[in-house]
């Protein structure tokens, strides 16, 4: 083990090896040894890509189980926009929070209010000359970790503060110890996750605070029960102790949320990693100086492209574009549907994110340019098929692994092949050498013929 | 061990005037080299962004050249020689926002005067040479220690 929490996991059984996996992750961080996947845990940023990649249903992500419920006194559900667009119109979001508290939650808390808290503060903070572009949105734990390890240069470009769903945690929790009078950790606060890199951020935060949330639920495990339940959700939901979100907040779950939400003009949105990738990597040479706001989503669509939701993303955000509308109406402000905000004198929490660079060669750069100069010649003798059947997703990757000691060159099968065919040949020229005392004996089977 | 820090990577591109398609590949490649070498990211940012600017000067000023940048541990070195117009007035070259580059390569977003400052900024050391009707030689040193 090398201490780092990962949600992504292989199930061993399943896995059949094949290169589907390890061409797609966006770090690099998969090789296939002995015949099964294996993920380098220093690089893996637990985006997901490989379990959307693998046809044979090898890949998971850890959850908790629902029985962490019961370690609870008191228990709320954090319900992230994604959830609205899983169940059919017109289903509103007030009948999924109700259905959320015959599910056995003692309250509900929406992300998208959270979102709401953060962009307000993200809007005074630019207004306020406190924050100046680019910055890159912290909202999606994947692209925060993407940038740790690939964009190491570019962590100090990330919001400083914590993300809508920690925020919309942090909130819960202080408001029903207030309520309740009870200590803030009998208070069990569940976020219901779309993805798995969400469900690392809470198990392993990585911007120098620890997360607000006990515990995360796949949207595909509370999904059966919830859908039943909400087949027969009647009347209005009580207790209505904490704010309802606006569309603005549920708008969230979608590419060009945040930029609804806090309205900067030069405001990029990108979706799909290897989008995000291509645009950090612009960001990083100084090309997009004009842009001040970065709203990256790991997944294509944004969180309802998420791995753990039931519906397809395209729908889903159908569904969720309707509810948007529906709810923006009749828009309260975010201080008028939630004045406790003002008396708490809320802070959003800030976050800080550290560089993790994983790319390098060598701790030491000596080392390292000694090794790229070997991984270079090693290179020119591979075949440049980038077929993946050494288990490194391409030829360079391989040759880096060669100079690490981690691989050799045989693991391809295009030199293997070379290496027995000039094994034949010189064994058939061999064959041919004719020792003194035999050479005659040769001749004449050759003559019997 | 004692020569060690003489250890050198060194990589040629050769650049086409006006190649838009392919500009930027060669800092790219740089900048990807420089951190799978374990340079700091502030050494790798600057290296890159000098790169870029040397790079597309080339490209859009000159007929051909090429770009050589020579990695050692301690510093890096970066070197455009072109074929080209050269350089009038370096003086005037090197104030922000000045700039020869003809209103198509403006329309591509380039040409914006801010080439030379900015590699200037960057850079620890820098030289540049210019014959009109020749051509022109930079030389941008960035200290990684």
């Amino acid at each position: 083990m090398t201490g780092y929490f990962h949600s992504v996991r292989l199930d061993r059984e399943n896995c059949k090896g094949c290169v589907n996996c390890i061409k797609r992750c966006p770090t690099e961080a998969i090789r296939v040894r002995h015949g099964k996947a294996e993920i380098i845990e220093e690089k893996c940023i637990d985006c997901g890509e490989c379990i959307r990649a693998c046809p044979n249903k090898a890949k998971y992500v850890e959850t908790d189980s629902l029985d962490l419920l019961h370690s609870y006194e008191y228990k709320i559900a954090l319900p992230p926009p994604s959830l609205y667009g899983q169940f059919r119109a017109p289903t509103t979001p007030d009948q999924v929070l109700k259905a959320l508290v015959d599910f056995g939650f003692d309250d509900v808390f929406e992300v998208a209010v959270g979102a709401e808290v953060v962009a307000a503060e993200t809007k005074r903070l630019f207004q306020e000359g406190k924050l100046r572009g680019p910055v890159i949105s912290s909202a999606c734990p994947a692209v925060v970790r993407l940038i740790q390890v690939r964009f190491p240069g570019l962590t100090s470009r990330i919001l400083p503060l914590a993300p809508p769903s920690e925020v919309a945690a942090h909130l819960a929790r202080q408001l029903k110890a207030r309520e309740l009078g009870i200590p803030e950790e009998k208070i069990g606060v569940f976020y219901l996750t779309p993805c798995s890199a969400k469900v690392t951020s809470i198990k392993a935060p990585v911007g120098g605070i620890p997360s607000f949330i006990d515990g995360a639920f796949s949207i595909q495990h509370v999904y059966p029960q919830l859908s039943q339940l909400l087949k027969q959700v009647e009347g209005e939901l009580e207790p209505r102790r904490y704010p309802r979100a606006s569309g603005v907040g549920v708008r969230f779950g979608i590419p060009g949320g945040e930029q609804a939400a806090v309205g900067l003009e030069n405001h990029l949105v990108v979706d799909g990693i290897t989008n995000v990738i291509d645009v950090l990597e612009e960001l990083e040479m100084d090309h997009l100086d004009g842009i001040d706001y970065f709203e990256t989503w790991a997944c294509s669509g944004g969180c309802v492209g998420g791995i753990l939701n039931v519906i397809n993303g395209h729908v889903a955000r159908v569904r969720l574009e309707m509810i948007v509308r529906e709810l923006s109406r009749a828009p309260l402000s975010l201080a008028e549907r939630f004045p406790e905000l003002a008396q708490l004198n809320y802070q959003v929490p800030r976050i800080h994110v550290e560089p993790r660079p994983m790319d390098y060669l060598d701790v030491d750069i000596n080392g390292a340019m000694a090794k790229m100069t070997a991984a270079e010649r090693i290179l020119e003798k591979l075949p440049g098929l980038d077929c993946g059947a050494c288990g490194a997703p391409n030829c360079k990757a391989l040759a880096e692994d060669i100079v690490q000691g981690k691989a050799e060159e045989t693991n391809c099968i295009i030199i293997l092949r070379e290496q027995i065919r000039s094994l034949g040949i010189k064994v058939y020229n061999l064959a041919g050498v004719k020792p003194f005392t035999l050479s005659n004996r040769d001749a004449e089977k050759e003559g019997e013929k | 061990m004692g020569d060690m820090a003489e250890q050198a990577i060194i990589l040629e591109f050769s650049l086409q005037g006006q190649d838009f398609i392919r500009a930027g590949e060669a800092s790219t490649e740089i900048k990807q080299r420089l951190k799978k070498l374990g340079f700091r990211p502030d050494v790798v940012r600057r290296v890159a962004i000098v790169a870029y600017e040397a790079e597309m000067n080339v490209i859009i000023h000159a007929r051909k050249g090429s770009l050589r940048i020579e990695i050692t541990p301690r510093r890096i070195l970066i070197r455009t020689l072109d074929e080209g117009p050269g350089i009038t007035d370096i003086e005037q070259a090197m104030q922000e926002g000045y700039s020869t580059a003809s209103d198509m390569i403006r329309e591509l977003g380039f040409g914006a005067g801010m080439g030379l400052p900015n590699i200037r900024r960057f850079a620890d050391e820098f030289k540049l040479q210019s014959r009109v009707g020749e051509g022109t030689l930079l030389e941008a040193t960035i200290h990684a220690d």
